[in-house]
């Protein structure tokens, strides 16, 4: 029944979401770094996708949201700027994991180590940290490194990708669920503690100052610079995954995710598809890392944690493991859930302490609540929604009009068996 | 001078290999079952040290812990501890795993990821509520040591691990070969359905799997709140982590195969913790020693996954 009244749905007329974006971008406007229109503006792209026109005015409309609409009315904020770069930053790393998870069906519980490998890599080679193990001081490296460090990061954390991806491509399910954890908690106790004997990554102290990224001499030290590094990460990454999902492998990866033995046996390489599944998601989680840490100008062992890895895989489940736009919405929704609205609720709370209505105790502090929220998110998508809010889309076959089509009269393969096969029952 | 140090190593890693164990029974428990990994295992048994460490305190705020034998305390404490996380495995189980059976394997892990979390936060909100602060000293029940003869000396609270953990183990393996239940538990391991068919009530069976196997981790809790003095509401992860490395190291659905891993894991770990920093001169010292652990994991895991004990499963078609 749910599933009827869905179909019915026909999408929201342009004007609806036309009107929204341009209410909310005056809202922000005038009403002086309003949050909730901040929010409008940010969940107008859900609007878009759910708008019930040609996909061309589609990508206009969403285009022209999130590099004119947004840069305009809310880049002179610094904080504005700041969330949704934040926010990027989370929707490239869930497309990234989106590979893994959704895709080859690989449940990856120590992602976050890929992104530690890229953030790191650009983090000692930036700094005077490379002199400690590299002789000549050379470094650091300025910020105009940071391009070329994309790729770099990218190709480290590849590497990574394939090194954890080999050994543990002879377990699956929950098993392998395990090996990552376990890979993800040994990636952060070595990051941790390789200041000695020979300090590399400077242990718990971290590393700082990393510097900014520059094009042509201009510092690009502010949020409103990551913003654009970031969309631009991120419309490379939602193009790979489109262009992986129907490419060759994308296929072999979804096979291997409904059932191995039945890939396998339709001469599909397990071992090349869940490599490549590792390496390719890996890959991306390295390019945000390098962005991370130019971002945060400095980076420790704290900012991978294993909540990290979960808060991924939240995103990802949460949204719709295997469908693009879910991860997206999982994403953003999950950021923003952390960073703005559970903040938003404890300074509301803070004040109401100050004025003495109610005595809260300081480690009742809503923002503290990350893991009650994660964990019943978790068992509320298990329970009823495994596929996530916007579930993946299977494309379907229509064979009717392949019959009809001038392969339909092919002597050879399955068409012309079914084709038979339905004439025969008829005659 | 490192020799001189191996007696009490390994009288450690005996008392700590004695906890994994009985904490790997309960993911072996319900892994032979419902072949699924109970991940939130680890937080029954972070809620049995806060449950056994609450009832300690509160009986000592009365006044009453100060004349009491502590063997009756630690009996009592014990109790109240399996009872409360016993109720709280099955709770679990009927909320977040029973409407999962039929579904995809990687669903019910995704709600037992969830639930440990929420346990975690749960836990660490009523004892800010109550207590103003989630870092929590246990009263130290047995305070006297056994000198064994000048090279080691094994404290009372350790000797009580050990020993309860021995009496957990013997009574649950009677349980499970001799009692009726037992059989009906080893039956629906084997083959739900047909164990279904011989007019054996599954769902009762596991939650009876639930029961014994979170009250079992909830009073490994309480000694372990005993042994180590302090805890928090994040010990649960990493502990039940080890312990089911553990149970995959002894071969997990196995129940002898996680009592010989627990303790092997345990003295492993002892004795790369001494022993690590003084033999790499310094290098890798005893901050590596879960790296260690974990890299025993996934070595079982690859070269041998079906784990000391345990028998290889071919693959079901």
């Amino acid at each position: 029944m749910a599933n009827m009244k869905w179909k019915s749905f026909k999408g929201i007329p342009l004007l609806v979401t036309l009107l929204w974006i341009v209410a909310f971008a005056a809202a922000l406007h005038f009403m002086e770094k309003s949050v909730i229109a901040f929010l409008g503006i940010l969940s107008s792209i859900v609007l878009v996708y759910y708008t019930n026109t040609s996909k061309m005015i589609k990508m206009v409309v969403g285009a022209a949201v999130l590099l004119l609409i947004i840069p305009l009315v809310a880049g002179d904020n610094r904080y504005y700027m700041e969330v949704a770069s934040q926010v990027g930053i989370y929707v490239a790393m869930a497309l990234g994991l989106n590979i893994v998870v959704g895709f080859a069906g690989l449940l990856d519980l120590g992602y976050v180590a890929f992104f530690a490998a890229g953030a790191y890599a650009y983090a000692i080679f930036s700094t005077s940290q490379a002199n400690e193990f590299i002789a000549g001081n050379l470094f650091p490296l300025s910020g105009g490194w940071f391009w070329p460090f994309l790729i770099v990061g990218l190709i480290v954390a590849a590497i990574f990708g394939i090194l954890l991806g080999l050994p543990v491509l002879r377990v699956k399910g929950d098993y392998l669920a395990i090996v990552t954890l376990g890979f993800g908690e040994i990636i952060r106790i070595i990051f941790n503690n390789l200041d000695k004997p020979i300090n590399i990554t400077n242990g718990p102290q971290g590393i700082t100052p990393i510097p900014s990224p520059e094009l042509f001499g201009v510092k690009m030290g502010t949020p409103f610079y990551f913003y654009f590094i970031v969309l631009f990460v991120i419309a490379f990454i939602v193009l790979a995954n489109i262009r992986f999902e129907h490419s060759r492998l994308g296929r072999a990866w979804i096979a291997v995710r409904e059932d191995e033995l039945a890939a396998q046996s339709m001469g599909i390489s397990l071992l090349n598809a869940k490599l490549a599944a590792f390496a390719t998601g890996a890959s991306f989680a390295g390019v945000v890392g390098v962005i991370f840490a130019a971002k945060q100008t400095f980076i420790d062992p704290t900012s991978f944690t294993l909540m990290e890895s979960i808060g991924i895989l939240v995103m990802v489940i949460l949204g719709g493991s295997g469908s693009i736009p879910g991860v997206v919405l999982g994403a953003a929704f999950v950021t923003i859930l952390q960073v703005q609205l559970l903040k938003e609720f404890s300074n509301f709370l803070h004040s109401l302490q100050q004025s003495g209505i109610i005595n809260l105790p300081n480690q009742l502090d809503p923002s503290k609540f990350q893991r009650l929220v994660f964990g019943i998110m978790l068992i509320l998508v298990a329970l009823y929604r495994p596929n996530g809010l916007i579930p993946a889309k299977r494309k379907k076959n229509d064979v009717e009009a392949i019959k009809a089509s001038k392969f339909g009269q092919a002597k050879l393969g399955i068409l012309s068996k079914i084709s038979q096969a339905s004439s025969g029952k008829q005659s | 001078m490192l020799l001189n140090i191996l007696p009490q190593v390994l009288v450690d890693g005996l008392t700590l290999g004695f906890m994994y164990a009985v904490v790997a029974l309960g993911y072996t428990m319900v892994y032979g079952i419902l072949e699924f990994i109970n991940f939130a295992h680890g937080e029954i048994f972070m809620v049995g040290a806060f449950v056994g460490t609450e009832v300690l305190l509160i009986t000592d705020a009365l006044g009453a812990l100060e004349g009491m034998n502590p063997f009756v305390a630690l009996f009592m404490t014990l109790i109240i501890a399996m009872v409360l996380t016993g109720a709280l495995g099955v709770l679990i189980e009927r909320v977040a795993y029973r409407p999962l059976r039929g579904a995809p394997r990687l669903v019910p892990l995704i709600s037992a990821i969830g639930v440990s979390f929420l346990l975690q936060d749960v836990v660490r909100f009523t004892e800010a509520l109550a207590r103003n602060e989630f870092y929590l000293n246990t009263p130290t029940l047995f305070t006297s040591s056994i000198s064994l003869g000048g090279i080691a000396t094994i404290p009372a609270k350790g000797l009580i691990v050990i020993v309860l953990a021995i009496v957990m183990m013997l009574a649950l393996t009677l349980f499970v070969n001799k009692t009726k239940w037992g059989i009906a538990m080893r039956a629906v391991a084997q083959d739900r359905s047909t164990a279904s068919l011989m007019t054996i009530n599954v769902d009762k069976v596991i939650m009876l799997t639930f029961l014994i196997g979170s009250s079992l981790g909830g009073a490994t809790g309480v000694l372990f709140a005993q042994n180590y003095g302090t805890i928090d509401p994040y010990i649960g992860f990493i502990l039940g982590l080890k312990a089911f490395t553990a149970a995959v190291l002894g071969g997990i659905g196995n129940l002898r195969g996680a009592m010989v891993g627990g303790v092997l894991l345990g003295l492993l770990e002892s004795l790369s913790g001494a022993y690590m920093g003084p033999l790499t001169g310094g290098a890798f010292g005893a901050e590596y020693k879960d790296v260690f652990a974990f890299s025993i994991l996934i070595l079982v895991l690859l070269f041998k996954p079906e784990g000391l004990f345990g028998e290889a499963v071919k693959e079901k078609v």
